[in-house]
């Protein structure tokens, strides 16, 4: 997108002048549709997560069953009521807090989501920065959240936060290695870490009638999905992996002492990760931007629609876990990570690996 | 200047400015802080090396691994509560000496150096470059070092494990 915006821009007189300031305009203009998309993402994504828990708990009033107060029609305005709020509630800083770091932790939590944003492709056109790269450099900024985290569990000088911020660490740098794992066995089949060959190489038909996404490419690269999977939903602290914030233990772990503002960044990171983990599953088993239909409705704006509808069908499967599974305990969550998922990721890739030497 | 000249004097100067902030910081969760963006900085000028894969395994391995256990490591280390988390500098005069010196003898060596310059040309993929040379032309130096990582873990699991 920054070499299309450059392109564009050395059409015009003015700006073709100042190269300098094209390139940071470019810069700038390119992250700006990544920010309104984060927003607009949790806007939706709040008010699906209402409609999706009360329809599977039978909560009348998001369903829109009940009689009386309801904030517009189906719940609609929930979401603007919400957000009005969160913008005007009063900003407090704990006196013993570690000021400047606490004012800190949000944004780098941010700027860690962010960034990752910039590599994840809509369809084969529509990327902020299109690179070779693009899984693993979603994977690596992935990991600075994790300094946002610990700095916000640290400064807020509660022990709720900082129990809540100790655990975010551990469980997210360890769910980290089987993510990645898991995502090698597709790297293998495609010998590239661009997502455009990484779709490209699932286009076409197995079987006849379904779509040769790496899920249905062999018995192991479906383990693999589910393993990145969950291994993804551990990654962004949702049910059944939400330790760091255990309303039920922690108040609401390394963001207790946040509000206003400060505390819709890590609600927006929440949800953006959320969106991020579900991308890059659909990028890398689900095809992506192609329709499940090959041949049929390809290409342009129907690979945008495909995509989002894949990421938002992986979304609506992370709510649906949050209302099945019981939250976890630490040392089930660390046993589970080092004791299953990491050989079970280990055994994907040999059995990839076999399967596309031997088998195919 | 240009627009990239422009950004690679940001990042050199956040590279450099938070690098001091290590150094001078009193509070030993800042200094950690400051290495946050002296390590994003780093990663940024192997960007403008055109070393992508370097900068991003930068990014994985010393943001997301290794600064993130020494700050937990820091905060395993005092009492959680406490904010108040501090280191000082002894013998400054000395110290000071010392870096004045090495410092000069370093920029002589830079500045009088006849460095091997190579044409700037953009490669077109990096990753498969290196996975070669890895693979085939250092096979051994790579086979070594993991052996070392690997004794290395062994030797963490059994210093860990209670002796009973």
């Amino acid at each position: 997108m920054v070499d299309y915006l450059l392109d564009i821009f050395s059409g015009i007189g003015w700006l073709s002048a100042s190269p300098n300031l094209a390139f940071v305009l470019a810069v700038t203009l390119s992250g700006l549709p990544i920010f309104l998309f984060m927003a607009v993402n949790a806007l939706v994504a709040v008010y699906a997560e209402r409609k999706v828990s009360a329809f599977m708990q039978d909560r009348l009033g998001p369903m829109g069953q009940g009689v009386g107060l309801h904030a517009g029609k189906w719940g609609l305005l929930q979401t603007v009521a919400d957000a009005v709020k969160l913008l005007t509630k009063e900003d407090i800083i704990p006196a013993s807090a570690d000021r400047k770091l606490f004012i800190l932790a949000p944004f780098i939590l941010f700027i860690g989501c962010f960034v990752a944003f910039a590599g994840l492709p809509f369809n084969e056109h529509v990327v902020a920065a299109d690179f070779n790269l693009g899984i693993f450099y979603i994977l690596a900024m992935g990991s600075v959240g994790v300094i946002g985290v610990i700095l916000a569990g640290y400064s807020s000088n509660n022990k709720w936060s900082l129990y809540g911020a100790m655990r975010s660490a551990a469980q997210i740098i360890s769910y980290e290695i089987p993510a990645g794992l898991s995502l090698l066995a597709v790297i293998m089949l495609t010998g590239s870490l661009a997502f455009r060959d990484i779709v490209a190489a699932q286009t076409g038909t197995t079987l006849g009638v379904l779509p040769s996404w790496f899920i249905f490419d062999n018995p192991f690269t479906f383990f693999a999905f589910w393993l990145f999977f969950v291994a993804g939903v551990a990654e962004v602290n949702r049910t059944p992996f939400d330790l760091p914030e255990a309303e039920s233990e922690l108040v609401a772990g390394f963001h207790t002492e946040y509000s206003g503002m400060r505390w819709s960044f890590f609600f927006l990171t929440e949800y953006a990760n959320m969106f991020i983990v579900a991308g890059v599953a659909a990028l890398a088993f689900l095809g992506g931007w192609l329709s499940p239909f090959p041949g049929y409705f390809e290409g342009g704006l129907w690979g945008i629609f495909w995509f989002m509808s894949k990421a938002a069908f992986l979304i609506f499967i992370m709510m649906w876990f949050r209302w099945t599974f019981p939250r976890l305990r630490t040392d089930q969550l660390m046993r589970m990570c080092w004791k299953f998922f990491m050989p079970a990721s280990f055994l994907t890739i040999v059995g990839v690996g076999i399967w596309d030497l031997f088998i195919r | 200047m240009t627009g990239t000249s422009f950004i690679f004097w940001i990042v050199a100067l956040l590279t450099v400015g938070s690098a001091a902030g290590v150094v001078f910081s009193k509070n030993l969760i800042y200094s950690a802080i400051a290495l946050l963006f002296s390590l994003l900085g780093v990663a940024g000028l192997y960007v403008f090396l055109w070393a992508d894969f370097i900068a991003v395994t930068q990014i994985l391995i010393y943001v997301g691994g290794i600064l993130v256990l020494i700050i937990f490591g820091i905060m395993l280390t005092h009492r959680i509560t406490n904010v108040q988390l501090s280191h000082s500098s002894i013998q400054r005069g000395v110290g000071g000496v010392i870096v004045l010196v090495i410092f000069a003898g370093l920029s002589a060596m830079i500045l009088n150096a006849p460095w091997h310059r190579s044409p700037a040309i953009e490669p077109l993929e990096t990753v498969r470059e290196i996975g070669r040379m890895l693979m085939i032309n250092y096979l051994l130096p790579f086979e070594v070092a993991s052996i070392l990582l690997l004794a290395a873990l062994m030797g963490a699991a059994l210093l860990s494990r209670k002796t009973d």
